[in-house]
């Protein structure tokens, strides 16, 4: 380019999810002169709604801020009210939420490595392209996502939007006859899930690696889903009860979302990549191997290789889900009972694509007085812009078709709430040249 | 037949193909209700011959307004992927098409819906809309008819 170009690359909704989600990327020269990505976050209406409510129904009501991980929503509105109310559950309902998270994990994963990202490193628009010439692959993957819907409907009672799960345990638990039937759909889950791992490893990854600050949970024992204790790579190390003292919501006048930081540090990443990278040692040794022999180890840097570690962790949650159903035992009651009583109480899981906080204040009646809830892509959008201004910035020279369609692979590798939706986005290029002497 | 119910009712006009799926339940009729991601529905229907899937749409037609479209042969005007990482009932179609597991009949009724924000109130319209599909649905279950021609609110392209 001979002149100074102002390039925009502007990826825009459908106009009947307007505001829902939409990129801005404005190019001067060699310059990244804007980065904006608005993203509509429901969680603020339901914080309100939530207001003036039974503690118990804040897992259903939760469940339905997200159509793909109300698992995730339900366990961290459930462990944050048990915190309030002092309640503990029986070991074996500790257990069954782990399988829970797995059935969720196995979905989300599979949806997302399969349908939502594999398509932008095979040069396809979508997965229904790419099925034409895939076909066994796409298989593969609604069968793995059945698998995964079977363990949530089975413990939640049905498929979306659980109604199973309760503050105290679960209003209905399997018996032992039922989960075993799970275990050779698992068996064949497992294999498939080793499979892709190895077909993720094959793909081409853009070269490009950020010196994050990853948050996840960390466990002493286990691979992260409902407890331990929030740590970094930069010496955070805190209760969920302290959240709110490390981490502040910032506004941004071109969204209506908040920004996540960490006080006196910015923007980190919360999601796969965090996850193994602060726990690879707690991975299954199945996962683990298969982790290595994609050659990934910790700290993977590079973002669009999120597409192999979410990968391992759908290794992960298979092995997890047999090892939970071999040794279950049914618990002694479903649920032990919880107290109306005054109290605060926050919690942090793991959803799949990142900690999602709650946090609850209730009255002596047991009613919500006060409700919090920080979403895991809300925590990354912060980075989604740093990273966007980064990466941009090596594009500058690229085609402005090709660099928009590189800035979207870009940022499904987040695995955002506005994936689906950036797959059929109607996307406006503006591009203005300005002349120089 | 199976009946489909998709939608979200914490969206406004979304939660049509739900209200209806619930007004065949208190009707005494088995209906599906699917939430979230649309692909799920290539398991909802995997080995049934006869599916009516339900769906909010919007094409710019009048609110309240019904459509019927042959699944398998023509195009579903106005499909919403609107759930947050959705793909639309369109997409799942397409789908199971090129993996040849579409049911040998599928019939996809559309109502019209205008208001789809988080939150918001069902349009007393589409309230209406979802009435009639329902009795349609329900009468054609009790009779066992095929005709999906006779009534005038319904614009249907039979096979």
């Amino acid at each position: 380019m001979t002149g100074r170009g102002t390039k925009t690359i502007r990826v825009d909704t459908l106009a009947r999810v307007e505001g829902e989600g939409s990129l801005y990327i404005k190019l001067v020269g060699e310059r990244v002169a804007d980065v904006k990505l608005k993203i509509y976050e429901p969680p603020r209406l339901f914080e309100a709604f939530l207001r003036g409510r039974h503690f118990s129904e804040a897992a259903d009501i939760t469940a339905r801020i997200c159509g793909i991980c109300p698992v995730a929503y339900q366990m961290s509105a459930v462990h944050a009210m048990e915190r309030a109310l002092g309640v503990r559950v029986d070991p074996a309902v500790r257990l069954l939420r782990r399988l829970f998270y797995c059935g969720e994990w196995i979905e989300s994963h599979t949806l997302h490595v399969y349908m939502l990202h594999a398509p932008d490193f095979l040069g396809y628009p979508d997965v229904i392209a790419m099925a034409a010439h895939h076909r066994a692959v796409v298989e593969r993957a609604l069968r793995l996502k059945k698998i995964g819907n079977r363990i949530v409907q089975l413990l939640g009672g049905r498929e979306i939007h659980p109604i199973s799960a309760a503050v105290g345990g679960f209003y209905k638990t399997p018996n032992k006859q039922q989960l075993s039937e799970l275990v050779p759909d698992l068996e064949w889950a497992l294999e498939a899930s080793l499979e892709t791992v190895r077909w993720t490893a094959s793909f081409e990854f853009p070269n490009f690696e950020q010196d994050y600050e990853f948050v996840a949970l960390r466990h002493p024992e286990e691979y992260p889903f409902n407890e331990g204790r929030l740590v970094s790579n930069r010496g955070l190390d805190i209760d969920a009860a302290e959240y709110e003292d490390h981490f502040v919501e910032l506004h941004v006048k071109h969204s209506n979302a908040l920004h996540s930081v960490v006080r006196g540090r910015g923007s980190y990443l919360v999601g796969p990549l965090a996850r193994f990278n602060l726990n690879f040692d707690k991975l299954s040794e199945v996962a683990r191997s298969a982790a290595l022999g994609a050659g990934l180890r910790p700290p993977v840097k590079n973002l669009f290789r999120s597409i192999v570690v979410r990968s391992v962790e759908l290794v992960f949650a298979c092995a997890e889900a047999l090892r939970i159903i071999q040794g279950y035992e049914p618990p002694a009651s479903p649920r032990v009972d919880a107290p109306n009583r005054t109290g605060v109480g926050q919690a942090i899981t793991e959803a799949p694509r990142g900690i999602l906080y709650h946090r609850y204040a209730l009255d002596d009646r047991g009613l919500i007085v006060a409700a919090r809830i920080v979403p895991p892509t809300s925590q990354n959008l912060r980075q989604i812009e740093d990273d966007l201004r980064e990466y941009a910035a090596r594009l500058v020279a690229w085609p402005i078709e090709e660099a928009t369609w590189k800035c979207e692979q870009a940022v499904r590798s987040y695995d955002p709430c506005i994936s689906c939706a950036t797959h059929s986005l109607r996307v406006v290029v503006e591009r203005e040249e300005v002349a120089v002497d | 037949m199976l009946v489909i119910g998709y939608g979200n009712r914490d969206r406004g006009d979304d939660g049509a193909g739900v209200m209806v799926a619930e007004r065949l339940r208190k009707l005494g009729f088995d209906a599906r209700i699917l939430t979230g991601e649309a692909l799920d529905l290539i398991e909802a229907w995997r080995g049934a011959d006869d599916v009516v899937v339900v769906d909010a749409v919007e094409s710019g037609a009048p609110l309240g307004k019904v459509w019927v479209w042959d699944g398998r042969t023509e195009k579903i005007q106005g499909s919403l992927p609107i759930s947050t990482h959705g793909f639309g009932v369109a997409e799942a179609i397409n789908l199971a098409s090129i993996l040849d597991c579409l049911p040998k009949r599928l019939r996809v009724f559309g109502i019209e819906g205008r208001r789809f924000d988080v939150g918001g109130e069902i349009s007393p319209e589409v309230v209406s809309a979802t009435e009639e599909v329902a009795k349609r649905i329900a009468g054609e279950n009790s009779t066992r008819s095929a005709s999906f021609n006779a009534s005038p609110i319904l614009t249907f392209n039979a096979e």
